[in-house]
């Protein structure tokens, strides 16, 4: 009944892997092209747009990424959708991510002094200009750092997917374990590959963090 | 009316509750130089960034070239192409050279190819006396540098008008001549100028009229000579006093 843990299960777990990359790859770039439109929103002049922003952040950010994984996986079946781990799980994800993504942009955008807007509009920049070529690309020095910081929680996230049975990286785990119940070693394995992938990023976040705060200082 | 770069009627503009600037009636002729000054929070500073509406109006009227500001449709991006402004703080973009700072503007609204932008560019700087800076980052360059940088910068979109609010006011003393000598340069090829400052000396050898600003009104104003000379309110009298 028991087998033992047998390099097949490491295959099993590393190849499991790539879905975690999947997914985190999905809900950043995702999360990315929302986080934008949010933190536009967040920082434009109309009224509406900033209070819809600000309820979107405060409900995800608010509630357990656990919940949201449930509400849009069960959520499916409600508007008529056949029910796929994989798109909750990108669904769900790429909300989150959204919200959080355009909560720190937004702070790098306010971060950029007022009077760079001010010399924009003087020079008579569209909204487009102004945003595209003075704005963001300062705001986006701020912004560097805690977004590959973040980039980082969105993998470990990503793990959650496995309650909804998306077989990532720990759903695997729990695959192999229910085989071989060797919990120790093969959620062991598992952590290593989590750390494989997020240690690299969080150096380049630190190191990001420094090189701008010499710019900065300069 | 075709004589007047600005015509300001009766306007006026609240923060909040504070009444920023108290029915402004100005007309500001075709090459005309103005200078403004006043005690801090006078509304002087607010009332130049009306005109190019950086600033908003409650009420009121504004003519900038025959258009009027707050008509609406693109009226404020149309006086905002001829209209030149330089801040207290520069406001360069630091992420780009002084030669990019200087061509962006022209290229994306007034839709001008890059190498005509450049040539352009260069000459205002060429003007500005600093040539072989246009490949440097702003941080690079001295306070009166860059200040000279926003100046041809504000050029380079070939205003009609230009809008100087404070420019000195941020500079170390051994800089604030280079500026000067920039704006005595432009005042003399005829440019219509709108000066916030408190450089007196510079008003003198300018402005063809000086204006005294106090809790949001124009409270006197007359040509250099007469309102250095013979100021009629007590209120400009004691500022002057303090200048002294």
């Amino acid at each position: 009944m028991i087998r033992e843990f047998s390099s097949a299960d490491i295959l099993f777990i590393v190849t499991a892997a790539r879905w975690t990359l999947i997914l985190s790859a999905i809900a950043f770039f995702g999360g990315a092209i929302g986080g934008l439109l949010i933190a536009l929103s967040r920082s434009s002049h109309s009224v509406l747009l900033r209070r819809l922003a600000a309820w979107f952040i405060q409900v995800f950010q608010g509630t357990p990424l656990l919940m949201q994984l449930f509400l849009v996986y069960f959520g499916l079946s409600v508007v008529g959708l056949p029910i796929d781990p994989l798109l909750a799980a990108a669904v769900a994800l790429t909300l989150h991510a959204s919200a959080y993504l355009g909560e720190i942009w937004r702070g790098a955008i306010e971060a950029v002094p007022s009077g760079q807007t001010e010399a924009a509009k003087a020079l008579s920049l569209s909204y487009r200009d102004r945003m595209q070529h003075v704005i963001l690309p300062q705001a986006m020095r701020v912004a560097t750092a805690p977004t590959v910081g973040f980039l980082v929680q969105l993998i470990k996230g990503t793990s959650l997917a496995s309650i909804i049975g998306f077989t990532e990286l720990t759903r695997a785990g729990q695959i192999v374990n229910n085989a071989t119940f060797k919990p120790f070693l093969v959620f062991g394995t598992v952590a290593i590959l989590y750390f494989a992938l997020c240690w690299p990023l969080s150096l380049l976040a630190r190191h990001m963090e420094t090189r701008m705060r010499r710019a900065i200082t300069r | 009316m075709t004589d007047s770069a600005i015509i300001m009627r009766a306007v006026n503009k609240f923060y909040g509750d504070f009444h920023a600037l108290v029915d402004i009636d100005l007309t500001v002729g075709r090459g005309e130089r103005i200078v403004i000054c006043g005690p801090s929070g006078s509304g002087k500073s607010t009332l130049i960034r009306t005109i190019n509406q950086l600033e908003e109006i409650r009420s009121g009227t504004i003519l900038v070239d025959g258009v009027e500001l707050t008509a609406g449709g693109d009226n404020v991006a149309k006086v905002r192409q001829d209209v030149g402004m330089v801040f207290q703080s520069f406001n360069l973009f630091p992420h780009m050279t002084v030669l990019e700072n200087c061509t962006l503007a022209p290229m994306k609204t007034r839709k001008i190819p890059r190498a005509e932008a450049e040539a352009t560019a260069r000459h205002y700087l060429e003007r500005v006396k600093i040539p072989e800076q246009a490949e440097k980052y702003p941080a690079q360059l001295s306070g009166g540098q860059q200040q000279r940088v926003a100046i041809a910068r504000a050029l380079c979109m070939k205003p009609r008008i230009m809008l100087f609010d404070e420019p000195t006011s941020a500079l170390d003393p051994e800089m604030v001549k280079e500026v000067l000598d920039t704006m005595i340069d432009l005042a003399q090829e005829g440019m219509t100028m709108i000066c916030v400052t408190h450089e007196m000396e510079f008003a003198r050898a300018v402005a063809d009229r000086v204006i005294f600003m106090d809790k949001g009104l124009i409270v006197e104003e007359n040509a250099p000579e007469a309102f250095f000379n013979s100021p009629k309110n007590e209120r400009l009298k004691n500022f002057l006093g303090q200048l002294a």
